[in-house]
């Protein structure tokens, strides 16, 4: 069947049945296998099927609280999928296996036919067969050569010529020309492979040199890119902490635009801004903006806009009125109308250490059960309220504490919820004293702030250029056609034929066109 | 913001679904006429031969063209005639609609629809002039048909302005070359179906008898390859144009994301496709089995999993 394969594909032979293999014959034997199309092909569509899992079933890279509730909703599939690493499908030892593998009968594969193909590039073009009416692509033009053999080297001359100027490479025989063309199709299959293998290592190896971190930001407040300064950092293998550059993001002010005339989108937020100033080592502060889908590139980092929300800036007085604390608070939005919630810690000052849970709403408003609500995203009636509760806030205890949580259960309740007195409220602007004459808090002004993401992967441009590799080789292979073409004198009549190597749609019209051009080229050059 | 725009559009639909039934049937008629017909096999020549003294593989001969008297078929030409008219309420549907939004008519699952059936039909139209395949007509017309109607029932939803992270560059180019792959897949698949059943009839098995004004198994085989090479490429392109975006959006390349897990896996079928084709054993109905499914996962990418599957690229608008 060698007629349905490509003719420039190099396979490994069929492995031969030998009486007795060896460990090294068993070796060469599991290569052949390894390396053979077919064992390519089936582990492509095995990579295929392994990948469906992953889709059906939360995964812990990307939706970890998917995995959660689905454990407890289905715990006993829970326990067998998780045996198998089905929430980690894409890191999972199977698919790994399947992967790499398909990559070692690539690599197996790709340096063989890079050696064929060397050879193959310099070879001359074969000699011009017997027959050629009986070739894929024929055709011929009558030609009697008035003073013989003269006229037969002018046509074949001609016709090398010709050829030569469509970019064939020629051999000239004695009454014909062999030419062949399109060696790149074969060049562009194997840089089209080689860059697969190059996509895979820099996303496999490079990825370990990058890091990501977030950080939330408040109007006026900055960031400086060192280990501290962030909320939460994830090294990659390979990373070390020197690798970051020490450039600084403030931001000046958070911009959100919402839908205002569209009935059925009212309020939806159609553009988020942050108006940043970002100063990096040596240079001059420079202006800019960072918004969702172009995010700032920065001293070989990206840092992109996740998220945002209201930072209330409070300040806590003592019973004489001097601050104790004042701090802009992030406070985490809870729903489409970013119903907030933050947590407000006062350890030093009072007579007691205070902590508050506050409820922020951009715009309050009431349910029917009369609790409290935000109808808009952005300040139109904002409100804050605040539960109170005093007692040992444990920061001294020495043990990291989230600054979004405050362990309820240790304290004593003197305002809101569990105490006598209800929640305290308040507007911008306005005071209210503390509980049990411990001072007095104010909201002087409600902020934004944005959570940013920044991310530094060394090898992105690696793996675009290595894509980019991937789409060029993809082409060249299967848009350029690899064909050979001979041209021949023989009595009465000038034969054309042509062979495609691999598909070539437009083998016959191209032997047409070169008859015809040839006879034009001819009679031109008999006539002068 | 142009509620009459929108109005235009709806209108506009509506009148190509019911042209596009009219050509359906007059697809099918010519199907019926031509099996009525008395089955002259002269559908395909081939011709091979291989070189002297080389272990060449040729690529076959093969004549592709159908014979002349399929072609002057009176239904099939009323059948193109009327699919160019409901194109061209189609079009101007999918025009209306993303001057009514002021954006680009692809961000919820109706656009989607829409114009990814409007932009198939046009592929179908474009393809005749570089090959004959009317006689897929009535699989593209019918297919188009029935996800037109879905939409445009099930998936209605009125121009709401962009999310955040879809207004971008990327949108109009990973998304429109994704619809573009999907054309050439989608008559990849429709050759593919339509070589198995001549495969079945030339062992003799019998099957409609329009299949005899039709190519060969292997001329179908080989028109169905070309188109796919193509739709793969734009795939590729989709595949990293997509990344691209998600890069930018997200702030991550690639994520696992069920939809790009989808993407890839197409991606890999079709890859298998194209090694089938180069494999002892695989040429032929298996490699065709292997199309279809491809196309199928396609389907499944765009219906099952926009609608019911979680993930980042939420944008069905339901
Ligand atoms: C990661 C795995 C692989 C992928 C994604 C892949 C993909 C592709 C694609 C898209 C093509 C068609 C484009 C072109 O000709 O350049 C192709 C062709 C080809 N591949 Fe692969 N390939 C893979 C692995 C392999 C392996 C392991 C082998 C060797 C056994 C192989 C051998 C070939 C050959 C011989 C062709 C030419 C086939 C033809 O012209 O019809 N590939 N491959």
């Amino acid at each position: 069947m060698s007629s349905s394969r490509p003719s420039d594909h190099y396979d490994s032979p069929e492995p031969i049945a030998q009486p007795k293999l060896g460990v090294g014959g068993y070796l060469r034997f599991f290569w052949r296998q390894l390396t053979s199309m077919r064992t390519a092909l089936f582990l492509l569509l095995l990579l295929a099927f392994a990948a469906i899992p992953g889709s059906l079933v939360p995964q812990r890279s990307s939706d970890p609280n998917g995995v959660v509730q689905y454990s407890t909703e289905n715990p006993d599939l829970y326990k067998v999928l998780d045996w198998f690493g089905v929430f980690n499908t894409y890191g999972s030892v199977w698919f790994s296996a399947i992967y790499l593998l398909l990559f070692v009968s690539l690599i197996g594969c790709v340096i063989p036919r890079t050696r064929h193909h060397f050879i193959a590039l310099r070879a001359r073009p074969p000699k011009t067969p017997a027959r050629l009416e009986r070739l894929a692509a024929f055709t011929s033009r009558p030609f009697v050569a008035n003073t013989g053999t003269a006229d037969a080297a002018t046509a074949v001359d001609t016709a090398a010529r010709l050829l030569k100027k469509q970019g064939y490479r020629i051999e000239v025989f004695d009454d014909s020309v062999s030419a062949e063309r399109g060696y790149l199709r074969e060049t562009g299959n194997l840089v089209f492979h080689t860059a697969l293998i190059g996509v895979l290592i820099s996303v496999g190896v490079g990825g370990g040199f990058g890091y990501t971190g977030q950080r939330v930001v408040v109007e006026g407040q900055k960031f400086v890119n060192v280990l501290g300064d962030y909320d939460s950092f994830n090294p990659g293998r390979f990373f070390s902490g020197d690798a970051l550059d020490p450039f600084r993001i403030a931001l000046d002010k958070f911009t959100v635009k919402y839908e205002l005339e569209n009935q059925d989108a009212i309020g939806q937020a159609t553009n988020f801004t942050a108006s940043v100033t970002t100063t990096e080592p040596g240079s001059d502060p420079r202006q800019t903006e960072i918004k969702v889908n172009s995010p700032l590139d920065i001293g070989g980092s990206q840092v992109y806009l996740l998220g945002n929300g209201y930072a209330p800036t409070l300040v806590v007085r003592d019973p004489d009125g001097n601050v104790v604390w004042t701090d802009s608070v992030p406070f985490l939005p809870q729903d489409a109308n970013l119903t907030s919630v933050g947590v407000i810690k006062v350890p030093d000052g009072l007579a007691e250490q205070v902590g508050m849970v506050g409820f922020f709403y951009p715009t309050a408003a009431e349910t029917g059960s009369g609790a409290l609500t935000s109808a808009y995203p952005d300040l139109v009636v904002p409100l804050l309220t605040l539960r109170v509760y005093t007692g040992d806030l444990g920061l001294n205890a020495g043990e990291p504490r989230s600054v979004y949580a405050l362990d309820v259960a240790t304290l004593t309740p003197v305002a809101g919820k569990g105490s006598d007195l209800p929640s305290l409220e308040l507007s911008p602007g306005e005071k209210v004293d503390l509980p049990n004459g411990l001072g007095s808090i104010e909201l002087t002004d409600v902020k934004r702030f944005a959570s940013l993401d920044i991310h530094h992967d060394p090898s992105q441009v690696w793996v675009l250029a290595f894509a980019l590799l991937v789409v060029a080789g993809l082409l060249t292979s299967l848009f350029i056609p690899r064909r050979r073409v001979w041209v021949k004198v023989v009595a009465g009549s000038i034969e054309y034929a042509g062979l495609a190597r691999g598909e070539d749609p437009t083998l016959e019209a191209a032997v047409e066109d070169l008859a015809q051009k040839h006879a034009a080229a001819l009679s031109l050059r008999l006539k002068s | 913001m142009t509620p009459s725009l929108v109005t235009f559009s709806l209108i506009a639909v509506y009148s190509a679904m019911a042209v596009y039934t009219l050509a359906f049937i007059a697809f099918t008629v010519d199907l019926a006429k031509r099996s009525s017909a008395a089955p002259v096999a002269v559908a395909a020549t081939t011709a091979s031969s291989s070189a002297a003294g080389r272990a060449t593989a040729l690529l076959e001969r093969v004549v592709t063209d159908q014979p002349l008297a399929a072609g002057r078929s009176r239904a099939l030409k009323a059948a193109m005639a009327l699919t160019t008219i409901g194109w061209a309420l189609h079009a101007s549907a999918a025009l209306f609609r993303g001057l009514a939004a002021g954006r680009v008519p692809w961000a919820n699952m109706f656009e989607f629809s829409l114009t990814a059936t409007a932009i198939i039909v046009g592929v179908f139209l474009a393809v005749q002039f570089w090959q004959d395949l009317r006689f897929l007509g009535a699989f593209i017309v019918g297919f188009c048909l029935i996800l037109l109607g879905l939409a445009s029932v099930n998936f209605y939803v009125d121009v709401i302005p962009l999310p955040d992270a879809l207004q971008s560059a990327w949108l109009v180019i990973h998304v429109f070359v994704a619809i573009l792959g999907t054309s050439f897949f989608a008559l990849g698949a429709g050759l593919s179906v339509t070589q198995l059943l001549q495969a079945r009839r030339e062992a003799g098995r019998g099957g409609p008898g329009f299949l005899a004004t039709l190519p060969s198994a292997e001329a179908l085989e080989n028109l169905a390859y070309r188109v796919i090479l193509i739709g793969f490429v734009f795939w590729t392109f989709t595949l990293i144009a997509g990344a691209v975006w998600a890069e930018r959006a997200w702030g991550r390349y690639w994520g696992w994301d069920t939809k790009e897990v989808w993407t890839f896996i197409i991606w890999t079928i079709f890859a298998g496709y194209i090694h089938a084709r180069a494999t002892r054993g695989w040429r032929g109905s298996r490699s065709a089995v292997l199309a279809i499914i491809g196309f199928s996962a396609v389907m499944f990418n765009f219906t099952v999993v926009n609608l019911f599957f979680k993930g980042l690229h939420a944008y069905s608008g339901l």
